[in-house]
């Protein structure tokens, strides 16, 4: 089933009365039987395009189709859609079989012919064993399978999942990830899931859409949309580590960070934001951009160097607030209790010496570069880069459209 | 050492509590244990004439008034509690689905009005309404072309002062149920009916298969503690009908337990009467046992918590 939006539209109206645009004129086709990630970063608008979709949310304006039906008014009872919720929403009093079940009574389903599919459904997504349990002794990655297996068993025209994986710890999210896409596959329904997890997003989906403020910034098949990014915030939302930005400039076709010289373009001569993928260094005898290595950290077969860089822009976080993270206000004020225990007069230099927490590392003007773990670099050494042009992006200083 | 008087702290802690249960709970308790047990008990002077095992119990059984008592009792019992669990249900699920706070919490406080307001003072207001000449259910039954009916007058039926008397009771039961099971359909997450919206549940089986099991905790508590409350029921009758505790004409019709208990206490003076309150309060105190014992067997098949 081919879904198509046609001018979507949310507009929230809070009650301070002044409206929130979740989601903005968005247009996309989603080809029969493919499995769309929708990514963006907390409140772009991604889960209330998918409630749309749903029918749980009625867009303010614009049009959704199943094909060529136009559902728009269709309530979500009707319009054949299985949806799995981000914490699961199973009927904590149902057994498994009794959830699986619950969408085929509704629908009047002889028992034994629903018994039997559900039973398949089950086995399908690897729970057949677990029909008698209730969700409260269930893992989370069975929990979440149970909730697929509820959303497929009555043939959905669409299945939708919100943020599928995101209660599952690291190990069963990768494992997880690869069950849906087996599944996926294997029943062929046309599939869009959300999530504000670019890895995630990047590694199952057959082509991801890129939010932001409810509006579509790319559309594409993963490795393309990382590769040729249209503009900075695609560039700095996908991709870990994230991609290192710089301050830069173009003069007379050279792309310079500072003094250093780092490519080549045909672009005129203009002050420039430039983005370059961790991987995008090279470590070669001669060049212009030398720079000296601050930390240096070990992940067996690569080595990712820690690059204190005067021209680099800091970036915010993307990460879900869900995620525990201290918000940026609490940072600040330990980086300032640090500082005056320092004593007034402390410097940068004194700094350095002090086991600064990780999070005080990333907001310092540094780099990051993965090279091979071959050249033995350490902490203190002096080393100089090219870099890779296919790695290095570069985007207008005012709007973040590539150059 | 420490824990010593660690020890010693927290019976002082304790003191204040225990102090009161001691002589508002259990000395009147195992007070009128004793008074079951002894013959011609007499209040004015605290003598007895021996001790007996069931001489209290069967004088009470005996006494055509308790039968009446106890088939009242039962009646209200299992008339009022269902019904008004089930009414009570049907409207917080109602109040629930009111889309605007505003009116919703404007529905929410006249249905809590009657908890904050005398059940005595409720209960005139219903004798008023059922009042054969004046009240507002026979002007309606009247609009209806039906003529008035004397139901708490003088000379009703004991089939029409009761049934009055069922609809107060199971009324006044309404608000408190209302607010327990509202505010525990508040709990339940809004996502399961998403869920089942999606899954073409239908409004009916959303009430059935969701709605009911995920309220059942609170079905249950509130079902138990009504059971309780109504096997206690005494306030309700004279509320409506006074100390006579019946239609003028037809005293004691409408007499309950615990009615029977407090008018043996008005022959307090009477050698054996305190005796024969004690052993009525007894027999409800088993009565009620085993029905929440019951109810609690009930609960564990059919509550999910």
């Amino acid at each position: 089933m081919e879904i198509t939006l046609q001018n979507l539209t949310k507009i929230f109206q809070s009650k301070r009365e002044d409206e929130v645009v979740a989601v903005d004129n968005l247009d996309i086709v989603i080809p029969s039987g493919k499995l769309y990630g929708l990514l963006g970063p907390s409140g772009c608008g991604k889960s209330t395009t998918l409630f749309m979709i749903s029918g749980l949310l009625k867009p303010t304006s614009g049009k959704i189709y199943f094909g060529n039906e136009d559902v728009t008014p269709v309530p979500p009872e009707d319009r054949g859609i299985g949806l799995v919720f981000q914490n699961y929403a199973l009927y904590p009093h149902m057994t498994v079989k009794q959830n699986i079940m619950f969408p085929l009574e509704n629908i009047k389903m002889d028992k034994k012919e629903g018994l039997k599919k559900a039973q398949e459904i089950a086995d399908l997504v690897g729970i057949g064993h677990l029909m008698n349990r209730k969700p409260a002794q269930l893992s989370g990655g069975q929990q979440q399978r149970v909730a697929i297996a509820r959303a497929l068993v009555k043939s959905p025209r669409v299945l939708l999942l919100d943020e599928p994986l995101s209660n599952l710890d690291a190990r069963l999210r990768l494992q997880t990830r690869e069950e849906i896409r087996r599944i996926q596959r294997e029943t062929g329904i046309t599939t869009i899931f959300v999530t504000h997890d670019q890895e995630e997003a990047m590694s199952i989906s057959d082509e991801i859409v890129v939010l932001d403020e409810g509006v579509t910034q790319q559309v594409g098949k993963p490795q393309y949309v990382y590769d040729k990014p249209n503009n900075l915030f695609v560039a700095k939302f996908l991709g870990t580590p994230p991609i290192n930005i710089f301050d830069g400039h173009i003069e007379d076709g050279k792309i310079m960070i500072g003094d250093a010289y780092i490519g080549k373009t045909d672009a005129e001569d203009q002050e420039v934001t430039i983005g370059i993928r961790p991987e995008g260094f090279k470590i070669v005898e001669r060049s212009s951009f030398q720079v000296e290595v601050e930390f240096v950290e070990t992940i067996g077969r690569d080595t990712t160097l820690i690059i204190r860089h005067p021209n680099v822009e800091v970036q915010e976080s993307f990460e879900d607030p869900e995620d525990e993270e201290i918000p940026e206000e609490e940072q600040s004020a330990f980086a300032q209790e640090v500082a005056e225990e320092l004593g007034e007069e402390a410097d940068d230099t004194k700094m350095e010496g002090i086991d600064i927490p990780q999070q005080s590392v990333q907001q310092a003007k540094t780099f990051r570069a993965i090279v091979d773990a071959d050249y033995g670099v350490e902490p203190g050494d002096t080393v100089k880069f090219t870099v890779k042009p296919h790695k290095m992006h570069i985007f207008n200083k005012e709007t973040g459209e590539l150059v | 050492m420490l824990e010593e008087q660690q020890n010693i702290k927290s019976w002082f802690y304790l003191a204040p509590a225990l102090v009161l249960l001691a002589i508002f709970i259990f000395y009147p308790i195992f007070n009128a244990i004793f008074l079951v047990f002894v013959k011609d008990f007499n209040y004015l002077q605290g003598t007895h004439d021996g001790f007996t095992l069931t001489e209290n119990f069967r004088y009470v059984l005996r006494d055509p008034n308790f039968a009446r008592a106890m088939l009242n009792t039962m009646l209200i019992t299992f008339v009022s509690v269902p019904l008004s669990v089930i009414i009570a249900l049907l409207i917080s699920v109602w109040l629930n689905a009111i889309p605007v706070k505003k009116i919703q919490g404007f529905f929410q406080t006249v249905f809590f009005l009657p908890y904050v307001t005398n059940a005595i003072a409720i209960g005139m207001a219903f004798a008023f309404l059922f009042n054969q000449y004046y009240g507002l259910i026979n002007w309606f039954l009247g609009l209806l072309g039906i003529s008035p009916i004397n139901w708490v007058g003088m000379g009703a039926t004991w089939g029409n002062a009761m049934f009055s008397l069922l609809v107060y009771i199971t009324w006044l039961g309404l608000a408190f149920k209302i607010m327990v099971f509202l505010s525990g359909l508040q709990g339940i997450d809004k996502q399961y009916y998403e869920a089942a919206r999606v899954d073409s549940a239908s409004r009916s089986r959303v009430f059935r298969r969701i709605t009911v099991p995920l309220l059942s905790p609170m079905i249950m508590y509130i079902t138990v503690t009504s059971f309780i409350g109504a096997f206690k029921a005494y306030t309700e009758v004279i509320g409506m009908f006074g100390e006579r505790l019946g239609p003028a004409g037809d005293d004691r019709s409408m007499i309950t337990v615990v009615a029977l208990v407090y008018d043996a206490l008005d022959r307090s003076g009477v050698p054996g009467a305190l005796s024969e309150a004690a052993a009525a309060a007894l027999i409800l105190f088993a009565v009620t046992l085993v029905f929440t014992f019951v109810n609690l067997q009930v609960s564990k098949k059919r509550v999910h918590y």
